[in-house]
């Protein structure tokens, strides 16, 4: 039993933290979050030397072939530093086509997205059809030549920074479309997180350059990743607040003394570390499942991406309560990282979703898991 | 990482499964407070004859110097299976690890093996009147009469004080220093007439704990423990004693009541289905799982970091906030899913589940206030784990 990062994690960790705050510093951040791509060419370069695209994705595909534990490090930094990046779409992408893609479709497409060269993202959500997670309603039509693609996927991270798309389909299956393909149109929608863009992509008649051999099933594991992942990155999100809200308290005078000697604000403090280290403990077991003990990943998994969803939106609230007036103006960055946790609540599967396959798996059994 | 148990780890948990499932004597009896007692007292013998009791405590003074990790598993096992508490809780938790660390070789010869075998039970004098969270302020006076010291004044919640043979005091024998010093750790015999105890009834209606009055009663100075004036720090370290081991026992107590929780809600007629198809009470009970996932693994956390620095660090107190929270809400959310019967106790032909969530829902009030309040939890943790400033 030893529930710790390794050294080899503690100096991703620094390396990941020492970076991504000298790269993405506030005036940064506000650039990129007001430019038209919103995407910062520039710091995926340095990522991808860094290894970060292809980080859990196998070596033998240019990968690095390490754990969900360090991607849940990394995501955690992204999340701290409020990185507007295209890792989570093409991470996620990543581990689609390492399980879903045969071994020529990996020279292809994985090999290059695992180093940096080329980005990838999933189009899983159907305008016309269900937000819920694995639910899809595009067809896949065959017409005697292969697959004819139709219909609008929506709430597509990265599209506008992404060299292809793995789009899902009725079936459960995955395929690859070049954003430059003819009949593929992405549109971008206005989300109120400003560091993560969202577009929708239409789809006409479209020939996918490749269907992957790959079963829906295959998939679920990759999604319970990404759960993990994106509750890392809230974790990380509801760190940094913390901390914000904390240097705050301590600095802000009223009634002649710091406003955290009050314990109307300390103990709001202390309600906010108590969420942010539930949050890193729920995350960090989950990907602890993901690599070591499978078969308790779903639930772990949700658990994580449950607690995160609702600590990573929640303690940015209370941290701009704790800093008043100030804190709900555009000049302080705490809106930002209120709307990042806002969204990645409502991406992969709400805390309400997750909470309801927790209550299938808790209610089912005899009892609840017993402590090993 | 790794989250699971090591291969000696596992053997240890074996051993103590089996041995308590060869051993442990059922549940006790549902009778007053004196069978309770007696019972435990039992209980306490077979376990000291086989090794586990004190088994933080270090061999040489007849413990099984085990890990924390091994604390946590026993703590962890033993709750599972539902085995009953020692008689001697306190002396086991707290008076023992005092005596080891603070007492003289004359106390640890005198005082180490009754609290093991339960012969003499330990109770704590460090709540009074009016010094609750703000124990430091406590009145309790100790005067130097020859090589005694005569005490006079009124201790409050002190669990098992009428079975007590010693009692944790701790006492003012410098009205005139600053008030965390100027005060000493005692252990004091209770069996005097100078020493009268009288219980207070709980909201739940027992009586698990009481007032005690001392009338001049009379200590030796040879019952001093760890010195005149260092009273404090020795009370402290009584608190952080055994933390590891009560923290995985209240995490497994809670991961059975969860799954007591579900069995009723399975069980409970609601909308032509059972409440357990409910979307509300399904949300709920999901979200308590969820809550006790993370205090589970924030106490695993925790552990690993208390190994490596060696001491418990002032982060322990979010779990025993979030214990409290957690037992309080599950025990409300059982009076939710009984609906109307909710009302009915022990006693009452048509309670539910015998009254037991009645009981449950009664006796959580006290987890937000016993060992520690909430409140006073949350100023820890921003004093001490976020370093904001104090208020006084």
């Amino acid at each position: 039993m030893y529930f710790d990062l390794t050294d080899e994690q503690q100096a991703i960790r620094s390396t990941a933290h020492d970076f991504l705050a000298s790269r993405f510093k506030s005036e940064r951040l506000r650039e990129i979050a007001a430019s038209e791509s919103g995407f910062d060419e520039s710091g995926w370069k340095e990522m991808a030397e860094l290894g970060w695209a292809g980080l859990a994705l196998p070596e033998e595909w240019g990968g690095q072939g390490l754990g969900t534990v360090d991607l849940a490090v990394l995501f955690e930094e992204m999340g701290y530093a409020l990185a507007p990046s295209p890792l989570l779409s093409n991470t996620i992408a990543g581990l689609a086509l390492s399980v879903g893609a045969s071994d020529e479709q990996k020279e292809r497409w994985l090999r290059p997205l695992a180093e940096g060269e080329l980005r990838g993202t999933p189009a899983l959500i159907d305008a016309d059809g269900s937000a819920e997670p694995m639910q899809f309603s595009m067809a896949a039509e065959s017409d005697g030549d292969g697959v004819v693609l139709n219909g609008v996927k929506t709430l597509v991270m990265d599209a506008a920074s992404a060299d292809f798309f793995l789009v899902a389909t009725a079936d459960g299956g995955r395929h690859i479309v070049e954003k430059g393909s003819s009949g593929v149109t992405v549109t971008p929608e206005e989300s109120i997180d400003l560091t993560r863009r969202l577009s929708s992509v239409r789809l006409e008649g479209v020939r996918p350059e490749a269907t992957l051999p790959g079963s829906g099933e295959d998939y679920h594991p990759v999604f319970l990743r990404a759960c993990v992942a994106l509750a890392a990155e809230s974790t990380g999100l509801a760190q940094r607040a913390l901390e914000m809200s904390v240097s705050y308290a301590k600095d802000r005078q009223q009634f002649g003394r710091p406003i955290g000697a009050y314990q109307a604000v300390s103990h709001r403090c202390a309600q906010m570390l108590l969420e942010t280290e539930n949050s890193r403990s729920a995350v960090y077991g989950a990907a602890w499942a993901a690599d070591a003990e499978p078969e308790s990943l779903p639930l772990a998994a949700s658990t994580a991406k449950a607690y995160a969803s609702d600590a990573g939106w929640r303690v940015p609230d209370a941290a701009i309560q704790v800093h008043g007036g100030i804190g709900f103006t555009w000049e302080h960055d705490l809106h930002f990282f209120l709307k990042r946790g806002r969204a990645n609540a409502a991406m992969f599967g709400d805390a309400k979703w997750h909470r309801e396959r927790v209550a299938d798996a808790v209610l089912a059994g005899e009892s609840a898991p017993a402590a090993s | 990482m790794d989250l699971t148990l090591s291969p000696s780890e596992e053997e240890f948990r074996d051993e103590v499964r089996s041995w308590l499932q060869e051993n442990h004597p059922g549940p006790e009896p549902e009778a007053g407070l004196d069978e309770v007692m007696a019972f435990r007292r039992e209980w306490q013998l077979k376990l000291h004859a086989a090794g586990w009791a004190g088994i933080s405590w270090p061999k040489e003074y007849g413990g099984r110097g085990a890990t924390m990790i091994e604390q946590a598993i026993f703590a962890a096992e033993a709750t599972r299976q539902e085995a009953p508490a020692p008689a001697n809780v306190l002396g086991l938790a707290m008076g023992g690890p005092v005596v080891i660390a603070h007492g003289s070789d004359e106390q640890k010869a005198r005082y180490l093996e009754p609290i093991l075998t339960g012969e003499e039970i330990w109770c704590q004098g460090f709540s009074e009147p009016e010094s609750g969270s703000d124990l430091a302020s406590l009145k309790t006076r100790a005067v130097k009469d020859g090589d005694e010291w005569v005490v006079t004044g009124q201790k409050v919640w002190t669990t098992f004080a009428q079975y007590a043979k010693w009692c944790m005091l701790v006492a003012r024998t410098d009205p005139d220093a600053p008030k965390h010093q100027g005060l000493t750790y005692f252990l004091m015999d209770m069996e005097q007439e100078a020493v009268q105890t009288r219980p207070l009834v709980q909201i739940t209606g027992e009586g698990e704990f009481n007032e005690v009055f001392f009338e001049e009663a009379r200590v030796p100075d040879a019952n001093v423990v760890g010195g005149v004036g260092n009273g404090w720090a020795v009370a402290i370290t009584t608190l952080m004693n055994e933390r590891a081991g009560l923290a995985f026992g209240a995490i497994s107590q809670i991961q059975n009541s969860l799954g007591r929780l579900s069995k009723l809600a399975r069980e409970t007629p609601a909308n032509g289905g059972t409440a357990a198809d409910d979307p509300y009470f399904r949300q709920r009970i999901a979200q308590l799982h969820i809550e006790v996932e993370t205090m589970r693994l924030n106490a695993y956390r925790g552990l690993t970091k208390t190994m490596q620095s060696g001491i418990p660090g002032p982060e322990g107190s979010l779990g025993k906030w979030q214990w409290a929270d957690i037992n309080q809400d599950l025990t409300e959310l059982a009076l939710e899913i009984e609906g109307a019967y909710s009302v009915l106790t022990r006693g009452a032909e048509h309670a539910v589940a015998g009254g037991s969530w009645q009981y449950g829902f009664l006796r959580s009030r006290a987890n937000s206030i016993e060992g520690g309040t909430t409140d006073i939890l949350k100023n820890i943790i921003a004093e001490r784990v976020l370093g904001l400033p104090r208020l006084r």
